[in-house]
């Protein structure tokens, strides 16, 4: 088994993300804990609600209870780019040139680079935003669908309409698929470059539990999800996605929940974090596994690699997280 | 230490009151009481806005109401999206507070915020509902039931009712207004209050809608016929004191006026669409009960807004208690009959559109004695 470097911190940790190779763990009491040379600590926010890596630079985008919007730099370093006083923050996303989304009650907001700051209304909360891959385009996920607001200009939000609450949204890398998680056990996904007429929805369901994690693997020939006792694995490498194909269910464990799931940045290799704070790390060629950690105190809330693919960061609803050493 | 937080609270959810009542009945101020007298116990608040609290707390947090239908068909499974949200992340980091205090908007439909406690497996895994708590203002209610139907929904929905502002009308006009909380909700405990002043012991913990609980809480629950019932000064269900009289008389011969004859009594306010039934019968059969129950509350589940009872099985030595909102229906074992406690089943359903004589005449069918099932 591979060596673990533990790392104990107080109460739940909301996630952790590698910024080069230096592991960051943000926890809900607010504070971002990383790990460059012994641990350093940055006080980000009263209360921490999400903190996601930005894929579009090496930069960490939080929110939190007490209305901030904050960038953190490799050496723990915080910007402010939005306060909301008195609400909120627990959706946003990272674009391209140094923009951010987040959203606010009704509202979805689009920073850009320059500092000025565009509004998007929406008829229902927005429970998830996401960046395109390719141009200034947001998707904001909310009740009965998605909308789709091109920034730069003013032109109506397309809406991609499916009944039911959606609580999350992402891209495929490539830009074709939009896949959405859902309040009900399911996700929905539209194929965004089918002609008129087409049939673009994928219906992806049969999961026990909510779907809260998901993960594409490298040039998005995969899409790896929670809500299950295994990681459920959607193939997207043909032109219709996952449709008429079942999906592959990786790490199966009886009654023992999956939460999280990351794939690896170079190979087809899925890590994936369950309800008792285990880790298995899965190969997709041949479904072999590999324990990366035994049980822990808590379900694991957060998995990520570092870019050279050798170390494995997971972060604890209980506090007890570490770095897996998968190179050893 | 966190490990031990975490199993502390996997053991004990916390637990969530919610706050219903029109605007200017007193919600306000009652909050404003539970988050600045010392009772020991430190609150986490959702409000749809701040407006009047004028409490320095960092545990309110605003909230817009967001309903969710859910996919599954059912026009009455609906959630309150933004509180699965809000919960998920105030249970993050759970030391900070005892309880959450849910306050809805005067026009709020109780259903969907009571629901999310049972209908989303997250929320339900970490806290409890404990009682959905109407005020009333005592000046106002006539017109309110008048104008809309959430202010008797609210009513009808409520564990605990607030009758306010008392001092604001007659003794007369309370009477009337105390009628007519009872003829919505027979099951509620009313207290009358001036200034939201209530024993917040009355209001807080109250354990409603825990199984074990519930009914217990209320050892008088449906009992408004009791001649051998009296409550001494410090009992706590004066409620069962007031309009007794128009209960009675349905209550054992149900052929002409069957919801509790508040016709006569209420003949003020016209106004009233929610119903009751109250149905009693004696040792059920499991096997003729579960399946009525389940099919009466798929085909009417979105006429009725509560259903509780205290069920007694044949050859069963344990109380069975049930409830349910719309179609969500629990039961479990409660504790075992006492000597000498008649052991007979009484049912209360609250809503719209109930065909009394129907559902009676199926529910005693369902009896072990009955000759054809229903």
């Amino acid at each position: 088994m591979p060596t673990v470097a533990p790392l104990d911190l107080e109460g739940h940790v909301v996630s952790t993300h590698f910024l080069g190779d230096i592991p960051f763990f943000a926890t809900a009491a607010g504070t971002v804990h990383r790990l460059d040379g012994g641990e350093k600590v940055t006080e980000a926010h009263q209360g921490l609600l999400t903190c996601i890596r930005d894929p579009f630079s090496a930069t960490l985008l939080s929110g939190g209870e007490d209305g901030k919007v904050l960038r953190i730099g490799h050496d723990g370093t915080t910007t402010l780019l939005a306060e909301v006083p008195r609400k909120w923050i627990s959706v946003i996303a990272g674009g391209p040139q140094n923009a951010v989304a987040y959203a606010v009650g009704k509202s979805s907001f689009v920073r850009q680079g320059d500092g000025s700051v565009k509004e998007f209304a929406e008829e229902r909360s927005v429970e998830g935003i996401a960046f395109a891959p390719k141009g200034l385009r947001i998707a904001a996920a909310r009740y009965n669908g998605v909308s789709l607001h091109w920034v730069g200009t003013n032109a109506p939000a397309a809406d991609l309409d499916w009944k039911g609450a959606h609580t999350g949204v992402t891209f495929s890398p490539d830009g074709r698929f939009l896949v959405t998680m859902m309040q009900e056990n399911a996700l929905h996904g539209w194929k965004l470059d089918g002609k008129a007429g087409d049939n673009r929805h994928m219906r992806m369901t049969g999961y026990p539990a909510k779907v809260k994690s998901l993960s594409w693997s490298v040039k998005g020939k995969w899409l790896a999800s929670s809500g299950a006792p295994a990681a459920i694995v959607w193939p997207f490498s043909s032109k219709d996605g996952p449709m008429g194909k079942a999906p592959m269910e990786l790490g199966t464990r009886a009654n023992i929940m999956v939460t999280q799931v990351a794939f690896h940045p170079a190979e087809e290799v899925l890590a994936i974090g369950f309800i008792d704070g285990m880790i298995l790390g899965v190969r997709i060629a041949d479904e072999k596994e590999a324990l990366l950690r035994r049980p822990g105190k808590g379900a694991i809330t957060g998995l990520s690699w570092s870019a050279s693919g050798k170390l494995l960061s997971f972060s604890s609803e209980a506090g007890d997280c570490g770095v897996v050493d998968i190179s050893a | 230490m966190t490990d031990q937080t975490t199993e502390a609270q996997a053991a004990k959810p916390i637990p969530v009151t919610v706050l219903t009542g029109y605007l200017g009945a007193g919600k306000t101020t009652l909050l404003n009481r539970i988050l600045s007298e010392s009772h020991g116990k430190k609150y986490a608040v959702i409000v749809n806005e701040f407006g009047e609290i004028g409490i320095d707390n960092d545990l309110i947090v605003e909230s817009d109401e967001e309903i969710y239908e859910m996919n599954n068909g059912c026009v009455c499974c609906t959630v309150r999206g933004d509180l699965i949200r809000v919960v998920e992340g105030l249970m993050r980091r759970p030391g900070r507070f005892d309880g959450i205090i849910v306050e809805t908007t005067g026009l709020a439909d109780p259903v969907p915020v009571a629901q999310t406690f049972f209908m989303d497996d997250d929320v339900r895994a970490k806290t409890e509902l404990d009682a959905v708590v109407a005020l009333v203002d005592a000046k106002h209610l006539p017109l309110r039931l008048k104008d809309s139907r959430e202010a008797e929904d609210q009513i009808a929905f409520a564990d605990v009712v607030l009758i306010n502002k008392t001092d604001l009308v007659t003794p007369e006009e309370l009477a009337v207004v105390e009628d007519v909380v009872r003829a919505i909700n027979p099951t509620a405990r009313i207290y009358k209050t001036s200034r939201s002043g209530v024993d917040l012991s009355r209001v807080l913990d109250q354990g409603a809608f825990n199984l074990e609980r519930a009914l217990e809480n209320d050892p008088h629950f449906l009992d408004h016929d009791h001649d051998d019932h009296v409550c001494g000064p410090d009992c706590g269900h004066d409620h069962h004191h007031h309009g007794h009289e128009h209960h009675d008389h349905d209550h054992h011969h149900h052929d002409h006026d069957h919801h509790h004859g508040h016709h006569d009594a209420m003949s003020p306010i016209h106004d009233i669409t929610v119903k009751s039934i109250s149905l009693r019968g004696g040792e059920m059969n499991p096997d003729r009960f579960f399946p009525w129950v389940q099919k009466i509350t798929q085909a009417e589940g979105p006429n009725i807004l509560r259903l509780k009872g205290i069920i007694a099985f044949a050859g069963d030595e344990e109380r069975y208690v049930i409830q349910g909102v719309h179609m969500i229906v629990e039961g479990d074992h409660q504790r075992p009959w006492k000597d000498g406690e008649k052991r007979e089943s009484r049912l209360v359903f609250i809503g719209r559109n109930l065909d009394f004589d129907k559902i009676e005449k199926s529910f005693l069918a369902c009896q072990a004695t009955a000759k054809t099932p229903a």
